[in-house]
C-alpha cells in the first residue's frame, strides 16, 4: 500500500496563539518581538500587521515608523514548540503518527485512514474545520510523500490533495525554497535564474551534486518519492498495550492479580490472532500519588500464553506497593516475535529442547532466580579440560563438535586443582600414597600418564600429566602433576577430579 | 490348597499395588535399565521410574559414585531424546564425562544454586514439568514434608526424580520410593591386566516401597549395568590364584 501524508502549514501559529487569548488582538496589527544585538527584532506578525508592513526580521523601531499604533508583546523561544506539541497530540484523534514539523507545522501519516471519514477531502476538510475553529490559521495538503505535501501545503491553496503517483508534477511549477534546502543554495540557485522546480530538475544529478551540494539531490528525491523518509512520531506507537482503568483505586494483592489477568487475556487474545509471541512485556500500575509501580518479565521464546504468562508475573507481583491505591494498570509487549507453532505429538510428550513446557519451566527459574543461574553446556575444541566444554548461547544451539568420549575422565570436576601431597616414584611413575583432606589413601591400581599441553596460545604455564588412581576402598581419582619431575624446579601434585 | 492360596495372595498383591498410586510407567518404551537381579527387587520387577530415588552419600567420592550410578540410569531415560535438569548447589558433574556413560551433555540444564530452599523450589517446579525426561537435585537435608512435595508433584507428572544427599545429618523417615546408598568398589580390570577397570560399584538398596531392600555389586561397562554375583567373584578369585 502506497503511504500518504499530510503536512499542515500554521502561517501566524504564535500570533494565531495570543489572539486566542485576546480576542481584541484579532482586529489589531500586532507583532512578536525578541531581542537581537541589543534592539528588539520582530519574530511573528499577525496577517493584519503584514498587510500593513510590518514583516519578519524587521526591527520594532522601524515597524512602529510605518505602523504606529503596532502592538508590540513579548516573544517566547518555546512557545512554537510547545504549541505544536499541544496541536499534535491532538491531532492523534486523526491518525496514530503525528510527527512535529519545526518551526511551525505538523506532519501526519494518514496510509489507510482516510476511509474513516468518507475519503481525502472530508478528510483534509474535517481537520482543516476543526483547527480553524480554534482560531488557527491553516494551510493543508495530502500527497504520496512528505517532500510533497509539505511544499503543496506553503506555496497552494488551503486545503490541496497531490493524487498517488502525482507528486512530480505537482513540484515542477513550485519555487526552489518549497524544498527544505539551506537558504544559501537557495540564494545560488535564484541567482543563476532557476526560479521553479521544473528548471533544474531535468539537469545531470552530477552537475547538481557538483554546484549545489548533494542535500538538493536528496530533498529532491525525498519530494518525488525515490528516497524513503519517516516521520518521528510524538508517542510512538505502542504496538501491543492494554490498558486497565479502574473506577476505585486498587489497594488488594486480589485486584492486582485480576487486573493482571484481565490485561493478560485480552493482550494474549490480540496475539494468537496475529500469531504473535512476547519476549518481553512489564506490567505497570500508575498510583494515586504519581509514582508508577512495573514489573518486568522475559522468555526464552515468544509465548502468548496467559497461564504461564501469568505465573511469570505472579512470582514478583508482591514486590508492587499500592500505597493508596493504583488508578490504572498497562501491560505492554515491548518485544514480540512471530510464534512457530509446533507439530504436537500424541504419543511420547519429551519434546527435547524444543518442549513449550521446558522453555515455560526455564522461564519461571529465570523470573524467580536469574538468568545466569542456568547452564547448558557444549564441547569446545580444547584439550585442557577446563576449557573443554562452553555454555551454550542459547538453549537450542546446535553442537559444532562431536563430545570426545576416548579418554578417561572424572564424573565430577573440581573447579580449580587442589594441591596434595603424594609419594611417587621417580620419575615418571603414578604416587604410591597421597594425602587429601587430611586423609590418606594407598594408590593400588593407576593408569597413566596421559600428557594435556597448556595452550600457548591462551596461556602460559606448564603442562600436566594425568593418572587415574584407585585407592584400596575403591574409589577412584585423577591427579596430575605439573610439569616435568624435576629436582631443580620445584612441581606439584593436584587432585582435579573423582570418577564414578 | 496351598498353591491357589499363594496365587490369589500374589494376584492380591499386584491388584493392591496400583492402590497405593504405583502406576505401570508410561507406555513402557524405556528398557530396562538395571540387571536383572536388581529389577526383581522392584514391585512388578520393574525399575520404578516417575518416582523419587534418594541417594546418601557420605563423601565426595560416594557422591561422584551415586551420580555415575544415575548417569547410568539417565541414559536409558533419555534415550528417546527427553531432557534432563541437574540442580546442584556447588560442585557441577564435568560434562565432558557424562558422554561416557552413554548420554548427551547437551540435553542436561545445570542449575547452580546456593540455597537449599530455592533447590527445593526449583526441583518441585522441575519436577511438575510433563516434558522433562528426569530431575537430579543435589541437597544435604531433606524433610519429609519437603520429599512428599517433591513425590506428589511425581505422582502428577510421570518424572523421575534423583536426589543426591551428601553428608546429610540425620537419615530421617521420607517420602520417597527408593533409598540407594552407592559406595565404589576396587575395579577389577578384565584379564589381570594392570590398570583401572571399569567403575564397580556396591549398591545397596537400603528402603524401596512394595519391593525387597537389597545389595549387589554391579559395574558399568560398554554403556550397560552388569551385575557381579558372588559366583563370578569366586572365579576370577580362582583365576588369581591359579594365576
Amino acid at each position: 500500500m502506497s503511504k500518504r501524508f499530510v503536512s499542515i502549514w500554521f502561517r501566524y501559529l504564535r500570533t494565531d496563539w495570543h489572539s486566542r487569548r485576546q480576542p481584541h488582538l484579532r482586529e489589531l496589527p500586532f507583532v512578536l518581538a525578541s531581542p537581537d544585538h541589543g534592539r528588539m527584532v520582530i519574530s511573528a506578525a499577525n496577517s493584519n500587521a503584514q498587510t500593513q508592513g510590518a514583516d519578519i526580521g524587521m526591527a520594532v523601531a522601524d515597524a512602529r515608523a510605518i505602523i504606529p499604533s503596532l502592538e508590540v508583546l513579548d516573544d517566547d523561544a518555546e512557545l512554537s514548540a510547545r504549541l505544536l506539541k499541544g496541536i499534535a497530540e491532538w491531532c492523534i484523534r486523526f491518525t496514530p503518527a503525528v510527527g512535529i514539523d519545526l518551526p511551525d507545522g505538523l506532519l501526519l501519516d494518514v496510509s489507510g485512514c482516510t476511509h474513516l471519514w468518507g475519503g481525502e477531502l472530508q478528510y483534509l476538510t474535517s481537520i482543516s474545520k476543526r483547527i480553524k475553529s480554534f482560531g488557527y490559521n491553516m494551510y493543508i495538503a495530502m500527497a504520496d510523500t512528505i517532500g510533497t505535501a509539505r511544499a503543496v501545503a506553503r506555496f497552494r491553496k488551503n486545503i490541496t490533495i497531490v493524487d498517488s503517483g502525482k507528486q512530480t508534477a505537482a513540484m515542477l511549477s513550485l519555487p526552489p525554497s518549497a524544498l527544505r534546502i539551506e537558504s544559501e543554495i537557495i540564494e545560488r540557485l535564484q541567482k543563476l535564474g532557476l526560479r521553479q522546480v521544473s528548471n533544474f530538475i531535468n539537469m545531470p544529478r552530477s552537475a547538481l551534486r557538483r554546484r549545489f551540494g548533494s542535500s538538493l539531490l536528496l530533498r529532491l528525491d525525498q519530494a518525488l518519492g525515490y528516497e524513503e523518509e519517516a516521520i518521528e512520531p510524538v508517542h510512538p506507537v505502542e504496538a501491543y498495550q492494554e490498558r486497565l482503568p479502574c473506577l476505585e483505586p486498587i489497594v488488594t494483592a486480589k485486584g492486582i492479580e485480576i487486573a493482571l489477568q484481565r490485561l493478560l487475556e485480552t493482550l494474549c487474545h490480540r496475539l494468537q490472532h496475529e500469531q504473535k509471541g512476547l519476549r518481553k512485556a512489564s506490567f505497570k500500575g500508575y498510583r494515586i500519588d504519581g509514582k508508577i509501580e512495573q514489573i518486568d518479565i522475559g522468555t526464552n521464546r515468544p509465548s502468548n500464553n496467559s497461564i504461564h504468562l501469568f505465573k511469570l508475573f505472579e512470582i514478583k507481583t508482591d514486590t508492587i506497593e499500592p500505597a493508596l491505591g493504583i488508578e490504572l494498570f498497562t501491560l505492554e509487549a515491548s518485544k514480540v516475535e512471530e510464534v512457530v507453532p509446533l507439530q504436537e505429538k500424541i504419543w511420547g510428550n519429551t519434546g527435547g529442547l524444543d518442549d513449550i513446557g521446558l522453555y515455560e519451566l526455564l522461564d519461571r527459574i529465570e523470573g524467580k532466580i536469574g538468568a545466569n543461574k542456568i547452564h547448558r553446556y557444549i564441547p569446545d575444541e580444547h584439550y585442557w579440560p577446563e576449557r573443554s566444554f562452553k555454555p551454550a548461547a542459547s538453549i537450542n544451539e546446535k553442537l559444532s563438535t562431536a563430545w570426545k568420549v576416548d579418554k578417561p575422565r572424572p564424573l565430577q570436576l573440581l573447579s580449580r586443582p587442589l594441591a596434595i601431597e603424594v609419594t611417587a616414584p621417580i620419575p615418571d611413575y603414578p604416587p604410591m600414597l597421597f594425602r587429601y583432606e587430611g586423609m590418606l589413601h594407598k594408590i593400588i591400581k593407576a593408569d597413566g600418564p596421559e600428557r594435556i599441553e597448556q595452550e600457548w596460545w591462551l596461556q602460559d604455564g606448564q603442562h600436566r600429566d594425568y593418572y587415574v588412581a584407585e585407592d584400596e576402598d575403591g574409589n577412584r581419582y585423577w591427579l596430575f602433576r605439573s610439569g616435568h619431575y624435576d629436582i631443580a624446579k620445584s612441581y606439584q601434585w593436584f587432585i582435579h577430579g573423582f570418577f564414578a | 490348597m496351598p498353591e491357589n492360596k499363594a496365587d490369589i495372595i500374589t494376584q492380591l498383591r499386584k491388584d493392591i499395588l496400583p492402590l497405593q498410586r504405583f502406576k505401570k510407567n508410561r507406555g513402557n518404551t524405556i528398557g530396562e535399565p538395571l540387571p536383572p537381579a536388581i529389577t526383581n527387587a522392584f514391585p512388578n520387577a520393574e525399575f520404578p521410574f516417575g518416582a523419587i530415588h534418594e541417594f546418601i552419600a557420605a563423601g565426595a567420592e560416594d557422591a561422584a559414585a551415586s551420580s555415575g550410578f544415575i548417569t547410568g540410569i539417565l541414559a536409558s531415560l533419555m534415550d528417546s531424546g527427553g531432557v534432563t535438569i541437574w540442580i546442584s548447589s556447588y560442585r557441577t558433574p564435568f560434562p565432558p564425562a557424562l558422554a561416557t556413560f552413554g548420554l548427551a551433555p547437551d540435553k542436561i540444564i545445570f542449575i547452580d544454586l546456593k540455597k537449599e530452599k530455592e533447590i527445593l523450589w526449583a526441583m518441585e517446579e522441575a519436577l511438575k514439568c510433563k516434558g522433562l525426561a528426569a530431575v537430579v537435585g543435589e541437597i544435604t537435608e531433606l524433610s519429609f514434608t519437603a520429599s512428599r512435595r517433591l513425590q506428589l508433584a511425581v505422582e502428577e507428572s510421570k518424572v523421575t526424580g534423583f536426589i543426591i544427599r551428601r553428608n546429610p545429618r540425620a537419615i530421617n523417615i521420607t517420602a520417597c520410593v527408593a533409598r540407594w546408598k552407592i559406595t565404589s568398589l576396587p575395579s577389577e580390570p578384565a584379564d589381570n591386566l594392570p590398570g583401572v577397570g571399569f567403575p564397580r560399584w556396591n549398591a545397596e538398596l537400603l528402603k524401596i516401597r512394595n519391593g525387597k531392600p537389597g545389595k549387589w555389586e554391579i559395574e558399568f561397562a560398554t554403556g550397560h549395568f552388569r551385575h557381579i554375583s558372588k559366583m563370578t567373584i569366586l572365579q576370577q578369585e580362582q583365576q588369581k590364584k591359579t594365576g
